[in-house]
């Protein structure tokens, strides 16, 4: 360990019905006839509230779970279907105090105006904890559920290909376009434009309302939101990226990017890559984290999580893959291995329990207590807001004449 | 002697809107933004044993002269996202959510209700809307693209889209067998083909079936299309008309349209919109009326409400003086955009001669004439007087109870609820405790089966 204080890390946690392991709901701890119930997310919530993590992130898709990267697999023997993300973080928020929200939302196929709304809804509802992770989606059969795009076949290694790199692109600029929609909504009013002047009989200054005219190559919009600004002024936004494309978008829409380092050589490579977005973007000055993320089976011993892993592939039928690294072992290794990667520029870490039941108890109750050992993970919440929580100051409204 | 059995009186609590019956001016008035204040008439409307909350839902703030609108209440939430939140904090009360048929997909839609279904253990239900305009449409991907003659014909294919979404899961087949490894009974579970005029979708639904099957359906047109499309596809109705002859005779009507599409008189509620002002006595409650009224009409309301007859900017008239000598300006677009209500004036030449002459008459000022030409509350009286008229009207079929919108956000329903409740649960005609626990138990409607209807259809 250096001798100098280790910079704090920040942990979120991203759930994904019994976990993110496919034979994950065949665990004895795993209530997947709960899984459509308001009181199993509630409970998983409050365990990472528990816990003192910054946020959970929701997963969520506009058609059912599948092995398959571009099309439904057919197949009976794992979770299938889910709650509206958006909804489920909602109907939490009231029943926590600290820890943040942050729902996934597919913006290839639905309304920004939507969706800014709901998510400012969302952070009254939980008084400034709320945010979004923000998705594509290229799937056919996806686009076949709306009828009013159709989308070629896909696999993932055309996806790498000259045209699945155009085709990639293109869905990334219209989410850049959606989220910078999204992001004007909020802004739409300025924080003071509700006056309650009897004298003059106006609830609003409407001058403190503004059109946002966005004019885009896929949409328009004109606002303003029905909606006031948010308490957090500005919801944190958070991307997933595995390549320049979507690195791209986190350098100039997020606050938090999800990246999917193999080693700590990757994580630098990758941070300085979007370092380098974020700059080309004009965003230099500007707090942005990188989130390392993690798939996790932790135990105190690591033979018991190595023969957990074991015996969730033998059930599954397959060795366990993903996007992510997977970890295997006790909270103190993962302690290292964060640490070690922290050291290459990751801010955070998005961990991804094999098992939810299983392995996010082990995060909150064996790998954050380790962290605080160390010194580098909070011993109470410090703030009452998520951006708060992540250092970021409440931004300045970009309609509010200075 | 023989009677008829009492009916059951149905009530429900409409979260103050963002009109001029909400009186913001108020020192007792609130946030209408905050969730304390929407937890606060959630659960004023659970304790007095209400059948649901409803919500209403403007998609662009309204403009008057090309400017937004600022004399009522601004600002509201998302519908869906406040509904969630509002399951966290009651255990039995319904959540009736306004949402528009024409700025959505009936995939993300299905997906929401389904999933609000689920997190409120059945307490959903749809208040399905329609509109046409380009106004709106600005704020979406689509735009205004509908035709206003098609908005009806895109309502139903939505809401009959929406229904096989709903029911393309028919409730058996998630098995979750942690031994055998089985969680489906069926790979194509969710499956559905649409193939209509709107919407040509298919795939694979991806919400299981929710408690209640469907949310419950309200509509809220009172146009002839709207009336019939009530009478086919919906199980409530949120109607305007609540005096005795006007409810009475609206309530015979829509009910007779059942028959035609094989539904009984039961399958369909008929529930007025009700405002009140209530009092210890009858004579302080028409005072407190009359004061309420004028609160909800400064001179500022009052001259923006004959702008919407006289589509004219009439600023400049002082509105405790006379009537404009001039008339409405009939030849172009109309002055206020994003309101229904200017809908109401179909020949504005005649309406201004007939406030006039009414004016002339009673020695009114503008703003005299829209205190006195608006709307009066519909129930006004003492504790008992408004239990007895609510009473009389529903058992004299002028409806099947009430969806109540107080004037004062959040507690406007507080008194209502202490005062007037108790009396009709003494009288034996509302619930003393919730019987069952969807927002269907409430309203007495069968849950729908998806099985059966697949069979029959």
């Amino acid at each position: 360990m250096s001798a100098t204080p280790a910079s704090p890390l920040h942990l979120a946690v991203a759930l994904d019905g019994t976990g993110w392991h496919p034979a994950s709901w065949r665990e004895q701890v795993a209530r997947p006839r709960d899984l459509f119930t308001a009181g199993y997310w509630a409970d998983l919530v409050a365990e990472a509230e528990r816990g003192l993590l910054d946020f959970v992130t929701l997963e969520d898709g506009l058609g059912l779970q599948s092995s398959q990267f571009g099309e439904l697999d057919g197949r009976t023997d794992q979770v299938r279907g889910r709650l509206d993300a958006v909804l489920t973080a909602s109907r939490i928020a009231p029943l926590t105090r600290h820890i943040g929200l942050v729902p996934t939302v597919i913006a290839t196929h639905t309304e920004p105006f939507h969706i800014s709304k709901a998510i400012a809804t969302l952070d009254y509802v939980s008084t400034g904890r709320a945010g979004l992770r923000v998705q594509i989606s290229a799937r056919p059969h996806e686009a076949d559920h709306f009828g009013r795009r159709t989308f070629p076949p896909i696999d993932l290694g055309e996806l790498r290909s000259p045209a699945g790199q155009e085709r990639l692109t293109d869905l990334f600029d219209e989410a850049a376009d959606y989220v910078e929609v999204v992001r004007r909504l909020w802004d739409s009013w300025e924080d003071d434009a509700e006056i309650r002047d009897v004298a003059t009989g106006r609830f609003i200054d409407r001058d403190k309302l503004h059109y946002i005219d966005f004019e885009g190559r896929h949409f328009s919009v004109k606002g303003p939101s029905i909606t006031p600004r948010p308490p957090q002024g500005q919801p944190l936004v958070t991307a997933l990226a595995h390549q320049t494309v979507p690195y791209r978008l986190v350098a100039r829409q997020a606050d938090v990017g999800y990246v999917t380092p193999r080693d700590a050589e990757d994580a630098r490579a990758i941070v300085a890559e979007i370092r380098a977005e974020q700059e080309a973007a004009g965003r230099a000055g500007e707090l942005l984290h990188v989130f390392g993320d993690l798939v996790v089976f932790l135990d105190d011993e690591q033979s018991a999580a190595e023969d957990r892993r074991a015996r969730l592939d033998a059930l599954a039928g397959e060795p366990y893959t993903s996007d992510a690294r997977v970890f295997t072992g006790t909270p103190a290794q993962l302690a290292d291995l964060l640490q070690e990667l922290a050291a290459e520029g990751l801010t955070g870490f998005r961990l991804r329990p094999a098992v939810a039941g299983h392995d996010l108890p082990a995060v909150t109750r064996g790998l954050v207590p380790e962290l605080q050992r160390r010194g580098v993970f909070r011993t109470a919440y410090e703030a009452d807001t998520l951006r708060g929580l992540l250092g970021l100051a409440r931004p300045a409204n970009r309609y509010a004449a200075a | 002697m023989t009677s008829k059995p009492l009916k059951q009186i149905h009530l429900a609590a409409h979260f103050p809107g963002v009109n001029n019956t909400t009186v913001w001016s108020d020192p007792k008035a609130g946030s209408h933004i905050e969730f304390d204040s929407f937890a606060h008439f959630a659960r004023t409307a659970e304790r007095a044993r209400f059948d649901f909350l409803f919500l209403a839902e403007g998609l662009r703030l309204r403009e008057q002269g090309g400017k937004i609108y600022d004399l009522d209440v601004v600002g509201r939430p998302d519908t869906f996202t406040v509904l969630a939140a509002l399951a966290a904090v009651t255990e039995h009360l319904g959540l009736t959510g306004t949402i528009n048929s024409t700025f959505n997909e009936p995939y993300e839609v299905a997906r929401q209700f389904a999933s609000l279904d689920h997190l409120s253990g059945g307490r959903s239900a749809w208040n399905v809307v329609t509109s046409w305009d380009a106004f709106t449409g600005e704020n979406f991907r689509r735009g205004g693209f509908l035709p206003q003659q098609e908005r009806y014909s895109r309502a139903k294919e939505f809401l009959a889209t929406a229904n096989e979404l709903f029911d393309s899961w028919h409730g058996d087949e998630i098995i979750a067998d942690q031994a055998t490894g089985v969680f489906l009974r069926d790979a194509k579970a969710g499956s559905f083909v649409h193939t209509g005029q709107h919407f040509d979708i298919h795939g694979q639904f991806n919400v299981p079936r929710s408690p209640q099957g469907r949310p419950v359906i309200f509509q809220a047109g009172d146009s002839e299309e709207g009336r019939e499309f009530a009478a086919s596809s919906a199980d409530a109705i949120f109607s305007r008309h609540a005096t005795l002859t006007d409810g009475q005779a609206f309530y015979t009507d829509v009910k007779n349209r059942l028959a035609k599409y094989g539904r009984r008189p039961d399958q369909l509620l008929i529930l007025p919109a009700a405002s009140f002002a209530l009092a210890d006595t009858d004579a302080e409650a028409e005072e407190l009326a009359r004061e309420v009224r004028r609160q909800q009409v400064s001179g500022a309301t009052a001259i923006k409400h004959l702008e919407f007859v006289w589509n004219r900017d009439l600023s400049s008239y002082d509105p405790e003086g006379p009537l404009p000598d001039i008339d409405p300006d009939v030849s172009g677009d109309h002055i206020s955009k994003g309101r229904a209500q200017v809908r109401m004036y179909r020949d504005p030449l005649a309406t201004a001669r007939e406030w006039r002459e009414l004016a002339a008459a009673n020695n009114w000022s503008i703003r005299d004439l829209v205190i006195n030409t608006g709307n009066r509350q519909t129930f006004v009286g003492s504790p008992a007087t408004i239990a007895r008229t609510i009473n009389d009207y529903v058992q004299a079929d002028a409806s099947d109870g009430f969806i109540l919108v107080p004037h004062i956000t959040p507690g406007g329903l507080d008194d209502f609820a202490d005062k007037v409740v108790p009396l009709l649960q003494e009288q034996g005609v509302f619930r003393t405790e919730y019987e069952g626990p969807t927002l269907r138990h409430h309203l007495g409607l069968a849950h729908p089966d998806a099985a059966d209807d697949r069979v029959a259809s």
